[in-house]
């Protein structure tokens, strides 16, 4: 299936991804050869076929709900590229 | 003394005829002397593999006799550890240092083994020659025009040129056995839930799997016996007892039944590869195995589900990187929306781009069941094939890759990239194990032949790996021999 330029912008910004105009064509020819081979599948009838979400047969594991976690809040703040007073500061998003 | 197995390092260990100081300093020399050709290595590690060298030697002494006790190792940088960046190939996380260490790396840590430093691979492990590393190419020991293959490029080349004794890869869609396959070496992917994953950096989840990459099968063995478990942090670990894996390598393969699929044979495969892989497989039959044709009607739909089942879990795993929490972000956000945009566009490379794209497309609405759903379907029918071939095997055996070791800059085209993994991708699909041994030459460049095993029979294959190195010496070439280096 061929997409067009106006359907790559479209995913770019539903994966919050910006692609610059002159990436654009390029991107766009690449993604439509991706699912050109993707299409092979519809050569295939599986109508009647149980979807394989993953290879192995099992269900969740349960756990007693205690904490098994020590607080390391601080350690794992110290990797954000900003953040202030135990939080995590982003741009303004409320006037 | 670099040269040799893990087997035979823990030997020489324990006889006194070298220590693991020693030993950790060899291959810090030799990577010194050897990455600036290869760029195997994005972070090595000579203060804390000494110390924790010293700290084994001491260990020995006092009675202890793990086999893996201070045998230097190298973890593909997508294990997360504490104290050393952990990049997973990318800009995005260029400056990374885990708050805690993978599973696997404190398994290995606990079983006093050396940590060398990290390998480089495919960005986000995306990739089949390690040419989408943010950190550059690696380069192939036995032809430095050629990949390594990928995305586990970096832990191959390193093992192959003895720049460690072992090292840690992951296998998606084949990233740890083709480049075993490309560099010369011994690469087992387990089945899927045999190793944790957690703290392994996720591409996708339902295929993802750890596995080792070595110098023979019975260093493959002896690394299992250190990885393979349930971790009560991974949920898809399976329940299952771990076997030793060392206890059945000497079992004879008289009688084995091997399954060679019509498919793996057709006018992909190179004339040269093919050779080699007959020739192996009749090396097989003169030690007793019995060869049966088998059919994997489905195998050609495996590359097409698989670019729609990778790509769509990667586009949900590979959201959590937004430059709020860690990760590259951008100068000067204007608003929110800029920042994620800017901070993921600048941090992530073309190839990971493009499968966020593909992912997302495909999730997205109204195009589920024609893509999503229908891959799930597609993937069920692999699975079929293989359950219904196991019915009349033990194993299945045929070529890793199509061909040997490709030039660097050769695939600029992604699908004719995506190709690369046709034999190797369906075994992801269905969660087998499969693993990749030296098995020949052409030109110089090392061939290797796929043994793929049912549901957690990694037993059968390593030990069937294991028989056919006992009757072949190809896992003994060294790239130095062959103008490599």
């Amino acid at each position: 299936m061929a997409l067009d330029k106006a359907e790559v912008e479209k995913i770019a910004h539903l994966a919050r991804l910006h692609i610059s105009e002159a990436d654009t064509e390029e991107v766009t020819t690449r993604i439509t050869d991706i699912l050109t081979l993707i299409d092979q599948m519809k050569t295939v009838d599986t109508e009647s076929v149980e979807p394989l979400a993953h290879p192995l047969d099992m269900v969740q594991r349960f756990r007693a709900d205690v904490v098994t976690e020590t607080n390391t809040r601080e350690q794992l703040q110290d990797l954000a590229p900003e953040s202030q007073d135990g939080l995590y500061l982003v741009p303004k998003v409320i006037e | 003394m670099i040269e040799k197995t893990v087997a035979e390092l823990s030997a020489a260990m324990t006889s006194g005829d070298i220590s693991s100081v020693e030993l950790t300093q060899s291959y810090l020399d030799r990577i010194h002397k050897a990455n600036d050709s290869l760029n195997a290595f994005i972070t090595v590690c000579d203060d804390t593999a000494l110390e924790q060298a010293r700290v084994a030697d001491k260990s020995r002494a006092q009675g202890n006799q793990n086999p893996l006790l201070g045998i230097p190792l190298a973890h593909k940088d997508i294990f997360c550890t504490t104290g050393i960046k952990t990049t997973c190939g990318s800009k995005m996380l260029h400056n990374f240092i885990s708050p805690y260490n993978a599973t696997v790396v404190d398994k290995f840590n606990q079983a006093g083994v050396v940590t060398l430093g990290k390998t480089n691979m495919d960005e986000f492990a995306m990739g089949s020659s390690n040419e989408t590393s943010f950190f550059g190419p690696v380069r192939n020991p036995w032809d430095l025009e050629k990949v390594p293959g990928g995305s586990s490029g970096g832990s191959a080349a390193a093992v192959a040129a003895d720049l460690c004794a072992m090292a840690t890869g992951t296998d998606t869609g084949g990233s740890i056995r083709q480049p075993a396959a490309f560099c010369g070496v011994t690469g087992f992917k387990p089945s899927y839930g045999r190793v944790s994953r957690w703290g392994m950096i996720a591409f996708a989840s339902s295929l993802d799997q750890a596995g080792p990459i070595c110098k023979s099968a019975e260093d493959a063995a002896l690394m299992m016996n250190v990885m393979a478990g349930i971790d009560l942090k991974d949920s898809t670990s399976a329940d299952r007892e771990v076997e030793d894996y060392t206890a059945t390598l000497s079992d004879s393969v008289k009688g084995l039944r091997i399954g060679i699929p019509k498919q793996h044979f057709t006018e992909g495969l190179s004339a040269d590869v093919e050779k080699s892989i007959r020739e192996a497989l009749r090396e097989y039959e003169a030690a007793g195995a019995i060869l049966k044709e088998i059919n994997l009607p489905n195998s050609h739909l495996s590359v097409p589900a698989y670019y729609v089942v990778a790509p769509a879990e990667a586009s949900a795993n590979l959201s959590r990187f937004d430059g709020v929490r860690y990760g590259h972000r951008c100068d000067n956000p204007l608003d929110l929306e800029d920042m994620y945009k800017r901070s993921r566009s600048e941090g992530f490379g073309d190839e990971v781009k493009r499968r966020i794209l593909i992912g997302t497309y495909a999730l997205s609405a109204g195009f589920y069941d024609a893509y999503y759903r229908k891959a799930q379907k597609i993937r069920r029918l692999i699975k079929n094939d293989f359950d219904e071939a196991f019915k009349e095997v033990d194993v299945i055996a045929g070529p890793t890759s199509p061909h040997t070791a490709f030039g660097i800059g050769a695939k600029t085209d992604p699908v004719t990239m995506y190709l690369e993994d046709i034999y190797t991708i369906a075994v992801n699909l269905a969660g087998l194990p499969g693993i990749s041994i030296p098995a020949g030459f052409s030109n110089d460049l090392p061939i290797g032949l796929h043994i793929v095993g049912p549901d957690f029979g990694e037993s059968k294959v390593l030990n069937a790996a294991h028989q056919f190195q006992l009757f072949t010496d190809w896992h003994k070439a060294k790239p130095a021999a062959k103008g490599g280096i």
